[in-house]
């Protein structure tokens, strides 16, 4: 006990020890904030708690973008997953209601190798990369993230798929509690799916991290596709299920509106999209919370992302207006 | 010499709590703007500030506009003039959320650049009902002090009864935009609906 404390008559059961001050004036500023979003809806957001560190090494990526990178804080509080609700702070409110402990995926369909893998069984053959993409969202915002993970295509090689295998197809866990599952917004299982010849494609990649951390719950926990050219409902969050299948698989954005979201969803900011303008995007990078983030100019949506270069050849005399 | 009490009390004006109610509802329908505002002063907007501010000021105005529809059947159901003392000031927080909304869309969002704005117009019908919406509330915003009241007379009725059609070209507006969740731009249109029908029926007895 202090001299000082003594000297002043306090007893330090009196005293409040410093975590439950501090947890306190968390509730406090919390219900503060909970009255604030009954009146107006602006949820609070909620802090994105740190990832696990991935272990080294991560080998540097040859296909990184040099763009300024968004912080990790944007990329961990500002997402679409509508497992975990449809507003964009729900993922990060929810990330911790999604059970990623054990994880499996299930391969099938027009392959040698079918079956039931851990995580650790899909992983364990791959040395981690950092790839820098751009992450353009249909929204008109677009990220830029440095992903770690893996060539889809390597995992695909394993996986020995046969010549009917024309497509691949994807799906997300649904697990019943999730908040967003409960609501119909859309047909669960998520669902997504690629040609095969894009899947193979070398940019196309499987992730399990950010920054060298695993991933988050909102960030699609723990393995997701990454597909940088195409908008980013394309890059399906916790897969569960890989399919080779023959037929062009359904898809859930596009089952859900198929004059907005096509089979392909490549990015074109010279196809008209009903909701949103596609020309130009909003870039979330470098400070995007202070007030000079409200004066920002958007910037020119480029053609596949910036990616065309490497992947328009994919879609060589295909009119990508019908294709979308 | 010394006053007693009740003379005092006598040459007061007598406390009257109606008086409170006025500048109490025009507080509360303030106080989202100052949360808004102070959200936005403290970087509390998240990391795509512009859009959280139109869908925000967006869902104030429809809420708004809703809330005066709302208090003229209220009138009746009440069998009480009570609510209507509200419906103007209720009307203008509308138009004053619509402002906002549409001056952070044509400001921030657009950045003045014409060009995008009318590509908008032509190719999203949303932003057209949007537009009819906003364009209505003008006229009706400004005619809405005691003097046009007075100057316009009968005709006041008719151009305000414009306010529905305001009402039912934002709420699809939002039904339009909406992506995925459905709910709540339904609930309104419901909500709408049975307003328009409540007034009809009472209007053809």
């Amino acid at each position: 006990m202090q001299d000082w404390m003594k000297m002043a008559g306090i007893r330090s059961s009196e005293i409040t020890d410093q975590a439950l001050f501090k947890r306190r004036r968390q509730f406090l500023q919390a219900s503060a904030a909970a009255g604030v979003t009954g009146l107006i809806g602006v949820p609070g957001i909620a802090a994105a708690k740190d990832g696990v560190p991935l272990p080294e090494p991560i080998i540097k990526s040859e296909f990184s973008t040099t763009d300024e990178l968004s912080s990790k804080e944007t990329i961990t509080t500002y997402n679409n997953f509508y497992e975990l609700g449809t507003d964009k702070g729900d993922p990060v409110r929810y990330a911790d209601r999604l059970r990623t402990e054990p994880w499996s995926i299930t391969v099938d369909g027009e392959c040698d190798n079918p079956g039931v893998y851990t995580l650790e069984d899909i992983m364990k053959p791959h040395a981690i990369e950092e790839r820098i993409y751009r992450m353009r969202c249909v929204e008109a915002w677009s990220m830029v993230i440095p992903w770690n993970g893996f060539a889809l295509a390597d995992l695909i090689k394993r996986m020995k798929p046969n010549s009917k295998a024309k497509y691949v197809a994807f799906e997300t866990v649904v697990q019943d509690d999730l908040p967003g599952v409960s609501r119909n917004v859309l047909d669960w299982p998520y669902r997504e799916g690629l040609r095969i010849d894009e899947a193979m494609h070398p940019l196309t990649m499987l992730s399990v991290g950010i920054y060298g951390e695993e991933l988050l719950g909102q960030n699609g926990a723990p393995i997701r596709l990454v597909v940088p050219w195409k908008y980013g409902y394309k890059s399906i969050k916790s897969v569960v299920r890989i399919s080779f299948v023959e037929e062009q698989p359904d898809t859930s954005w596009n089952l859900s509106s198929p004059r907005e979201y096509g089979f392909y969803s490549n990015v074109n900011p010279d196809r008209s999209h009903p909701r949103w303008s596609q020309a130009k995007e909003r870039r979330l990078a470098g400070n995007t919370s202070g007030l000079s983030a409200l004066f920002t100019s958007k910037t020119k949506t480029q053609f596949m992302n910036g990616y065309a270069e490497q992947v328009a050849s994919l879609y060589d005399g295909m009119d990508l207006q019908t294709n979308h | 010499m010394a006053v007693s009490t009740t003379d005092v009390r006598a040459r007061l004006p007598r406390f009257r709590w109606q008086s409170l109610q006025k500048p109490a509802v025009f507080i509360a329908a303030l106080l989202p703007f100052l949360f808004l505002l102070q959200s936005l002063l403290t970087g509390q907007l998240g990391p795509n500030p512009i859009d959280t501010l139109t869908d925000q000021t967006g869902t104030l105005a429809i809420r708004m506009l809703l809330i005066s529809l709302m208090l003229t059947p209220l009138r009746w159901i009440l069998k009480n003039t009570w609510p209507i003392r509200f419906r103007r000031m209720i009307g203008l927080f509308a138009f004053f959320y619509a402002t906002l909304h549409v001056a952070t869309y044509f400001v921030l969002d657009q950045q003045f650049d014409i060009g995008a704005v009318w590509s908008d117009l032509s190719e999203r019908p949303y932003i057209v009902a949007g537009t009819i919406a906003f364009l209505i509330m003008v006229p009706l915003a400004i005619t809405s002090n005691n003097a046009m009241v007075r100057r316009l007379g009968r005709r006041w009725m008719s151009l305000h009864r414009a306010v529905y059609i305001a009402g039912l070209a934002v709420v699809v507006h939002y039904v339009w935009l909406a992506k995925g969740d459905l709910i709540e731009p339904i609930v309104y249109l419901v909500l709408l609906l049975f307003l328009f029908s409540y007034r009809l029926v009472k209007t053809l007895r």
